[in-house]
């Protein structure tokens, strides 16, 4: 067994510690989460106003740009409508102004991020750790505090689903950078650019691939986040599912999950093909 | 102003994974180098100088740190010791900018592996030194294709990099540093990749365009035969040093030394085979009678 003279806690600091934070920073939690529920709630509005028909025109539309090919045209239009005919649609909205939320947020973060990674090697050094930390922490741990900091709902969610689905952006769009070929940028450099004109004429555009990679990973990760959001709150698709559960309602389950899957296929496709349209070896 | 294009002294490059502080009369410190794993002399004391619309041909076997030397020319790497000069300004002693304005302007380069960037069409490759100076899109353009007219590619302009074939590249490659308009070429085996033929076809063009620009050449090559074509003088490498300059025919018939001799000796076993070679296939053919041509 191990020592008890060894045994140390450190459980009762962070309490306190999250303890301070609420007692003296609690109205600036405030107002960044009514920032954030002021943001999401401006993204749902635009799309609960949007017909349902026009979503069903834009996926083939973006299927069609994307994949070039009949079918996939037409399976990535059809399915969105099962969503409806289970009388879904609406939840399903909410969902999808979360997703969009917490990846626009994720991206604004992420991209960035992952550029300073790739530049300076001490940084990337130190957030590694970070990121491996985020993505192997279960969301429970973090969910609690996320809640308590924030408030119940939706905020929260869009927290937590950033602490979840920020990594993959952040790893992709710095592998991306580093894997530029060395020649390529040794001719840059040659012909006089600058640091910044290497990063925006030559390496961004060569990691495109990747960092569109990257995109599609952290949307399918916000995605796969909504279930558990919906345990604090957040409504959604999420919150079906966990009604029928708590109901023992496996038809209704099935339906709702159904939906989430139905959303992640259609993202999925629709966002690799796009990242593939863009790859410059293809051309 | 100075009468070379290039004057390089006492020229040291070092590569090691530590940071290190070189100083070339420190003997001690120079033989830890040598012996040390973690350090390769690269480039070591190389001194010569390049006078203006010359070709100057550098050769020597893989390794011999060729590509390393051009690279010190538009100081790509670090360098040890040592000062090079282009044009008369001082390359060793510029700060970031510095560096930055002397690349656009001074020299430009071609790569034996093309460096095109595979995202930009063709004419975007050939335009690319241009953009970087912030040339207005529509003269780059203008002159970019008036470049490609030279190499021979016009038709090309809005093709990718990936859908031209290897000598097709290597002419965007030569395009995009002409239109540079730098009184310096730096080309490290611009034709090594190609075949016989081709390259047969690219020297041919090389001595047409030098005709035409009277450029100043700096041109690193393995081939002998290269050598012989191209250059006013050229400079034998072996680890790191210059073992011989000298007008290629000079350096052709009295090699300075065993290394530089067995080089030549290699084209010369090869200019004997091809000899006796001939020779045996007159003599078959003679044999033979009329030769069968299906
Ligand atoms: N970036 C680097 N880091 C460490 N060592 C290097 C690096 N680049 C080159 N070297 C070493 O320096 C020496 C000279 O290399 P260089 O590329 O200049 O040779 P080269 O004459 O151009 O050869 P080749 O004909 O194969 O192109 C070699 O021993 C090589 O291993
Ligand atoms: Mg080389």
């Amino acid at each position: 067994m191990f020592p008890e003279a060894f045994k140390y806690s450190v459980a009762k600091s962070v309490n306190s510690a999250i303890k301070w934070l609420l007692n003296t920073h609690g109205s600036a939690f405030d107002s960044f989460s009514s920032g954030i529920l002021s943001l999401l709630l401006w993204v749902q509005g635009i799309l609960v106003s949007i017909p349902w028909w026009a979503y069903i025109a834009f996926i083939a539309l973006m299927a069609w740009i994307a994949t070039r090919k009949i079918i996939p045209v037409i399976v990535l239009a059809v399915l969105p409508i099962f969503i409806g005919m289970f009388g879904l649609w609406h939840l399903a909205l909410e969902t999808l102004a979360l997703v969009i939320t917490s990846v626009v947020i994720a991206l604004a973060i992420g991209i960035p991020m992952g550029v300073l990674m790739a530049e300076a090697r001490y940084f990337a050094e130190f957030i590694k750790p970070v990121l491996d930390a985020m993505q192997t922490m279960p969301s429970f741990v973090y969910l609690i505090p996320a809640m308590m900091l924030f408030g119940l709902g939706k905020v929260p969610a869009v927290i937590a689903t950033l602490i979840y689905a920020l990594p993959p952006v952040m790893r992709l769009t710095c592998l991306g950078l580093q894997q530029v070929p060395r020649p390529v940028q040794e001719a840059a450099l040659a012909y006089g650019a600058t640091r910044w004109q290497l990063l925006k004429e030559v390496r961004i555009p060569l990691a495109m691939p990747s960092i569109l990679a990257g995109v599609n990973q952290t949307t399918m990760m916000a995605l796969a986040m909504v279930v558990i959001a919906s345990m604090i709150g957040a409504r959604g698709l999420g919150q079906e599912v966990l009604m029928a559960i708590n109901r023992i309602d496996v038809g209704r389950g099935f339906e709702a999950g159904i939906s989430i899957v139905i959303m992640g296929i259609v993202i999925d496709r629709i966002t690799q093909g796009l990242a593939k349209r863009w790859d410059p070896n293809r051309k | 102003m100075a009468e070379n294009v290039i004057d390089v002294k006492e020229l040291w490059k070092v590569y090691s994974k530590k940071d290190i502080d070189l100083n070339v009369e420190d003997e001690e410190m120079v033989e830890s180098l040598d012996k040390s794993s973690d350090s390769v002399v690269a480039v070591r004391d190389v001194t010569f100088s390049v006078k203006p619309g010359e070709v100057f041909i550098v050769m020597g076997l893989s390794g011999s740190g060729k590509s390393t030397l051009i690279r010190c020319l538009l100081r790509l790497v670090d360098i040890s010791w040592g000062s090079v000069t282009i044009n008369g300004q001082d390359v060793t002693a510029m700060n970031k900018k510095e560096l930055t304005e002397f690349r656009r302007n001074q020299a430009a380069m071609v790569f034996q592996h093309y460096g095109l960037l595979p995202h930009r069409t063709v004419i975007e490759n050939v335009a690319f030194g241009l953009k970087l100076r912030g040339i207005p899109k529509k003269e780059r353009r203008e002159r970019a294709r008036e470049t490609l007219n030279i190499v021979g590619l016009e038709q090309w302009g809005d093709y990718y990099p990936a859908s031209l074939s290897g000598g097709m590249r290597q002419r965007v490659g030569i395009a995009r540093a002409l239109v540079a308009d730098t009184p310096l070429l730096l080309m490290d085996e611009p034709f090594s990749g190609l075949d016989p033929l081709i390259r047969r076809e690219m020297q041919d063009e090389l001595v047409r365009i030098q005709e035409e620009l009277h450029k100043t050449i700096f041109f690193v090559t393995h081939d002998l035969d290269e050598a012989m074509r191209l250059g006013d003088r050229m400079a034998v490498m072996r680890n790191g040093e210059i073992v011989q300059i000298g007008r290629p025919p000079e350096v052709f018939a009295n090699p300075a030394d065993d290394y530089v001799a067995r080089f030549v000796q290699d084209k010369r076993d090869e200019i004997r085979k091809t000899d006796e070679q001939m020779a045996a296939l007159a003599a078959q053919s003679e044999k033979a009678g009329t030769p069968d041509v299906s």
